[in-house]
């Protein structure tokens, strides 16, 4: 019987946690509870003496300055219902964990096998409450029913000694792990059925692939050798089913697409990876001659770019957005500590310097009803958030940009892309770091955490479309701390040359990690059985596919084992070798020494034909809104700033640490309060230089709705005008992709999908056309495609959708600008034309019109007006700039002015407009969203040599910053037309997501 | 000459490690290591090789437990391998030996947890204070002004004209005590060494966000009697240089940040007192 710890606040002592749920209950399902209150509950399962209980209750467990415990009896307790809330088996409890440790230290010696401590949470709530509400927190806030179980007790039952506690969340083993066969000489319908039934996410073209193999009758022959049947393994299947899934193999993306446009020309693209992707860089690459600065690009977990002769800069970002949908905080979590492994597994692997997230929601205050499956968004939002607060913050990395971006075909899936930066020496051990080989006889040694049930079928359920039946397994909840021991461990292995490869465990797991390692030196030897496991009971296909987290699998060569363990040993992390890297052309696979699977290499990796997919586009066209000319917009301008796309997201931003490490330069707020946005983030890596890293992102998903050519072209000119307005140097700057699509390929369930592949196909030619414009290579980049809700009845398809990430380095962190304005008496310029493209703009979408008039990019002479600019940095003469994106240039001139708490008087017949008059109007000048525009302020004595740095590029004076706190913008017929006062649209812009 | 050494003490979740040490280098430490605890478990690096020793920002077991409650444990119970001392020994010693501690963020957290702040009439290891969740609920990374008590015994705040400017980044920082006996212990001590306060560094201020997270007395550092160990929720270490400061592209500031003076304070003291 496991003893049980119970740990409350002292009563006087505020329950900031309890509080915190009491107002969620009342915001998230309307139901009014007087207090709630939490106790933290251990259960430790394990032979202690009651001496050590009191010592482990009283010291590391409870704070006795604030806190009480009781020990295998309950606290006296006040409440009308309670809840308490628990881990499901095998799910990973951090604290029960760190629990553990401490337990252990007190007593000096390990618990034994079997034995365990687990966490759980009682909420005591008081208020007038039926037992149905009671039910409906537990399960609508309290428990994710996916990973925790919960139980109510009423008060009365509770003081009657009737309640049953939950009981110890431990996994027994049901039987002994075995391999079974699978028999694919079937019908068609079977192969299918067996590949549905078993998560394998293989079309029945796969299936007949595989089948074909194993009838090869070389193969059987082969096979009967290594004591294996005609029949695969579960391993094998399962193997093929991780490598060869969407989310691994990237199938659409290396597809053959017969490509139709609207004209009815027809295009055979062989692979939109290698041709646009790839293809870009190449090129990029080509024009940089000498120039260049990839080092490697597509061919580790993330790109490597030079930062100095001394350094070399990582980037990564991956999204997470099928767990996220499922459970927002463990999806989340697990999404910043799994590409935080990007980087650190590229080359030898670097130190981590920041992160980014980017995160796409519907409304949190969506109030339609969603299918039973989905969870409401204000839920999603909350977890996300939270998740990716704690997976950022406790591993020290600093959270440098991001946003949210809002629309309500999120709610059939949310998008979390989450990035990671690293920075490493140049050369480590006299060895380029971005290189890395492994040589036959190195041995598989896995680090970090151990293997459990978590994230089994990951990588091939993200392949699929989100249903009512998405398994529980798919869910891992990460763990930071272990991942930190793990780096730091990992990286004084790294500086002492201790192995000769590294690269993460992620989707896939081992089978994933080891099989892509395989391919380097052509075969490898494991033994599932030698691998650690959390609790014993694991088949061995789930141990080689499992993506339980914190793990990365490495090269070591024999000669540096011992030194290896004995550091790891050291450093508290776990280090295990689990086989050798061959040459056999095999991916050979044992279990206590029996062959369960060997796959030849070559089929494994090149075994699946590309896909075939037809892709038909057309423009359609959106109902235009009429124009409007009216005497004031002050109003829209109000509203505008209040839009869950526009307004301020400090409430959440200011949960990121976004300052550790010490290198923080642009921070995400800015301006006289702290509280205006920045354009991009700049930081310095090395606290002994000022040079230092930028980084921004683009992303506008609804000019998707009228043309997914110039949604990608406005999103790659929306990172790079950010980047380049803090001062990012053009010559040193890279980009990343990342495609979230909606399912293109056509079937029963997606009708549109030839629509859908022409979106890709249109995307995919404008990343193409502009990197090569904008002479921005390619470095990394990231597809999820199946970002759908289907539940037989509603089918919910977000909008295609690319974030396009931006790095590159400033030579001098001292000449960063910020958005803000600075002085009164600053002259105001527009760079940039301003044309009559409100399709698909936030004014737009105000007016509920989606428009066909969607902003064009000019690359060239948008990179010559960014170069002029960066001249002007460079010399000193820009005092501000912020860039002009969503709502266009009155959202802009309103908060460079509230940033800033000065006024700005703004001439609108002095912007510069492309196109014919009858368009010139003040509704377009002020809310259209044309691409490459940026505001800046200069001081009137630097006016002329600014002027004569940006030359013939198309720039002018619109205006001037002024003493006054009001934001004034005359229209093109003299008249005022804009007048606010600064306080009206910093609280617009403030209020929408403050309490959130 | 003798060397002034620092010792900047990671693993396990801490995270500000290396920013404390470049301001070590800086501040004018000789030599500043980085260890790791395990090398402090096994015996490699040694407490008593060391003058100051800084107790750095992080999530020390993921603070799951409360914050530093984990480490605080790990440091009474963990034996040193070799002569199988407690590593809380060796912090005993190397503060009777008159040398250096500074605590930031989790490390305020674990000096107080373990006892070491307040530590009220030198009663090191007895806890009369500690440090739990912000009133707001939240973590907050945020710039707060720190009104300097000078009548403090802290060697690490000497100079400090008015106040300091820096960042909190925690999500447990609000300052409690066991009884108002220790407060006003701690005030008439005036041990209570940085105070959340306005701009002008005039008044302690109580309301968020100026107080982040409703500190008691809006108690932001600590030091003890003796004035060599000192706490404090901001981050010194996050603002060395003006560049650190969230308005420096709008305001002339020095180009030395105000986190810098703590360390250079531990420097002078340690040349002084300990060379």
């Amino acid at each position: 019987m496991a003893h049980r710890i119970e740990i409350s606040l002292k009563e006087q002592v505020r329950d900031a946690r309890g509080e915190r749920i009491r107002r969620e209950i009342e915001d998230f399902l309307h139901l009014s509870v007087a207090s709630v209150r939490t106790i933290d509950v251990y259960s430790i399962d394990a032979e202690l003496s009651q001496e050590q209980l009191e010592i482990i209750a009283s010291e590391p467990l409870c704070d006795r300055i604030i806190q009480t415990y009781s020990i295998d009896k309950s606290a006296e307790l006040d409440f009308d219902y309670l809840v308490e809330v628990g881990f499901r088996p095998g799910v990973t409890d951090n604290v029960g964990r760190t629990a553990r440790e401490a337990i252990e230290y007190v007593t000096g010696c390990p618990l034994r096998d079997g034995e365990g401590v687990y966490t759980s949470v009682l909420y005591l709530l008081k208020g007038d409450l039926a037992a149905a509400d009671v039910e409906k927190i537990a399960t609508g806030l309290l428990c994710n029913t996916l990973i925790q179980r919960y139980r109510v007790v009423d008060f009365a039952t509770f003081r009657s000694g009737g309640a049953k506690p939950l009981g110890v969340p431990k996994v027994t083993a049901e039987s002994q792990p075995t391999v079974r066969e699978i028999d694919l000489n079937v019908t068609d319908e079977e192969l299918l059925a067996i590949s549905r039934d078993g998560v394998l996410a293989l079309t029945l073209e796969e299936m007949k692939i595989i089948q074909a193999y194993f009838q090869d009758s070389a193969v059987v022959a082969e096979r009967k050798k290594l004591g294996l049947s005609e029949y695969p393994t579960d391993v094998e299947l399962e193997a093929l089913a991780q490598t060869w899934s969407e989310h691994c193999k990237h199938k659409i993306f290396s597809a053959h697409i017969d490509y139709h446009d609207e004209n009815g020309n027809r295009e055979e693209i062989r692979s939109l990876f290698k041709t646009c992707i790839q293809g870009a860089t190449k090129k990029v690459r080509e024009q940089l001659g000498e120039r260049d600065f990839c080092l490697s690009v597509f061919k580790d977990n993330a790109g490597v770019i030079k930062f100095n002769d001394k350094n070399s800069l990582v980037f990564k970002v991956e999204t997470h957005n099928s767990p996220s949908a499922l459970d927002p905080y463990g999806g989340a979590l697990t999404g910043i500590v799994g590409v935080n492994r990007d980087p650190f597994g590229t080359g030898m692997g670097a130190k981590l310097i920041f992160n980014t997230d980017v995160f796409c929601f519907a409304s949190p205050f969506y109030d339609k009803t969603l299918p039973a499956r989905l969870l409401h968004p204000r839920r999603i939002y909350e977890g996300v958030v939270e998740g990716v607060e704690h997976g950022g913050n406790k591993s020290g990395i600093p959270t440098v940009n991001g946003s949210l971006v809002f629309d309500d075909r999120f709610a059939g899936k949310p998008l979390v892309f989450c990035g990671t930066a690293g920075f490493m020496p140049a050369i480590i051990n006299g060895e380029p770091s971005h290189l890395k080989n492994i040589y036959p006889g190195d041995l598989i040694v896995m680090t970090g955490g151990r293997i459990g049930k978590d994230g089994i079928h990951g990588a091939t359920f993200s392949s699929e479309e989100l249903s009512e039946s998405s398994p529980v397994s798919a869910v891992q909840i990460g763990d930071p701390i272990t991942q930190k021991r793990m780096t730091d461990f990992l990286i004084r292995a790294r500086d002492r040359g201790l192995y000769n490869f590294i690269t993460d465990n992620g989707a896939g797991g081992l089978s994933s990690s080891v099989g892509e390692m395989a391919k380097e030196c052509g075969g490898c030897k494991l033994d599932l059985a030698k691998a650690p496991l959390k609790y014993s009971g694991l088949a061995p296909w789930e141990i080689l596919i499992s993506e339980a987290q914190e793990r990365m699998s490495l090269a070591v060569p024999p000669a540096k084992i011992d030194e290896f363990l004995t550091l790891a040993r050291k450093m508290g992390v776990e280090a295990t070798v689990l086989g050798e890297f061959t040459d056999s052309g095999f991916f050979h696979i044992l279990y206590n020494d029996k062959t369960v699977a060997s796959l030849p290499i070559d089929f494994l990796h090149e075994g699946l034909p590309p896909m075939q997919l037809r892709g038909v586009w057309e423009l359609k066209k959106h109902p235009e809104p009429r124009p409007v000319v009216k005497p004031d917009y002050t109003d829209d301008l109000l509203e505008l700033l209040s839009s869950l796309n526009i307004c301020s997201k400090e409430s959440v931003v200011r949960r990121y640490d976004h300052e550790v490490q010490g290198g923080s330069v642009v921070k995400p707020f800015i301006g006289i309060e702290n509280d205006g946005p920045s354009d991009a983030a700049v930081l310095r890596p090395d606290l002994e230089s000022f040079e230092g890293v930028v980084v921004s992102h683009g992303i506008c998903p609804r000019y998707s709705d009228i043309d997914t050519y110039h949604m990608m072209a406005n999103a790659i000119d929306e990172g790079l005008r950010g980047y380049v307005a803090v001062g990012g140097s053009l010559d040193l700057v890279a980009g990343l992709d990342n495609f979230c699509w909606c399912d293109p390929v056509q079937s029963d369930k997606t009708p549109d999908g030839e629509y859908k592949t022409a979106q890709l196909v249109r995307a995919n030619k404008s990343l193409y056309d502009y990197c090569v414009a904008f002479n921005v290579p390619l470095i990394s980049g990231k597809d999820s495609m199946k970002n759908d809700f289907y539940d037989g009845v509603t089918k919910i398809s977000i909008p295609p959708t690319v974030l396009f990430s931006v790095i590159g380095k400033m030579d001098d962190v001292r000449k960063a600008v910020t958005m803000d304005a600075k002085r009164p008496g600053d002259i105001v310029y527009l760079l940039g034309k301003t044309a009559f493209e409100l399709g698909g703009s936030e004014y737009s979408a105000l007016k509920g019109f989606i428009g066909n008039r969607v902003p064009r990019v000019d690359a060239e002479s948008a990179l010559k007006r960014y170069r002029a600019y960066h001249e002007a940095v460079e010399k000193g003469l820009v005092v501000s700039c912020h860039d002009l994106s969503d709502g266009g240039l009155a959202v802009a001139v309103a908060e460079t002015a509230f940033a800033g708490g000065l006024g700005l008087n703004i001439d609108l017949q002095r912007v510069l407009f492309a196109g014919v008059p009858c368009d010139r109007r003040d509704e377009v000048l002020l809310f259209s969203e044309s691409a490459s525009r940026l505001l800046v302020t200069v001081r009137p004595e630097q006016c002329e040599l600014f002027e004569e740095v940006m030359g013939e590029n198309c720039f002018s004076r619109i205006g001037t910053v002024t003493e006054e706190t009001l934001v004034t913008i005359t229209g093109i017929d003299g008249t005022v037309v804009l007048r606010g006062a600064l306080t009206d649209f910093k609280e617009a812009w403030q209020s929408p997501l403050r309490e959130l | 000459m003798a060397l002034a050494k620092a010792i900047v003490l990671t693993g396990n979740g801490t995270n500000c490690e290396m920013e404390a040490a470049h301001a070590c280098r800086v501040a004018g430490f000789d030599e500043v290591r980085i260890a790791h605890i395990s090398e402090l478990l096994y015996g490699e690096v040694r407490l008593d090789d060391f003058h100051f020793l800084n107790l750095t920002g992080g999530f020390l077991d993921g603070d799951d437990l409360g914050s530093a409650k984990a480490q605080a444990n790990r440091l009474k119970y963990a034996r040193t391998s070799g002569n199988g001392e407690h590593l809380v020994d060796q912090i005993l010693r190397f503060i009777n030996d008159g040398k250096l501690i500074l605590g930031v963020c989790n490390g305020f957290q674990l000096m107080v947890k373990m006892g070491l702040l307040p530590a009220l009439g030198g009663s090191y290891l007895d806890q009369s204070a500690t440090l739990t969740f912000n009133d707001c609920g939240r973590f907050q990374d945020r710039w707060v002004y720190l009104k300097c008590n000078p009548d403090s015994p802290s060697v690490f705040t000497k100079g400090i004209n008015g106040g300091i400017y820096l960042p909190i980044r925690h999500g447990e920082g609000k300052f409690l005590v066991d009884s108002d006996a220790v407060l006003a212990k701690i005030e008439s001590l005036n041990l209570s060494v940085l105070k959340y306060s306005d701009a002008d560094y005039a008044a302690p201020i109580m309301d968020f966000p100026l107080n982040p997270n409703g500190s008691t007395n809006a108690i932001a550092g600590l030091c003890d009697e003796s004035g060599r160990l000192m706490g404090l929720m901001p981050h010194p270490e996050a603002f060395l240089h003006r560049t650190n400061h969230p308005r420096w592209t709008r305001e002339s500031l020095p180009e030395e940040g105000d986190g810098l003076i703590l360390f250079r304070n531990a420097a002078e003291y340690v040349r002084s007192n300990l060379l």
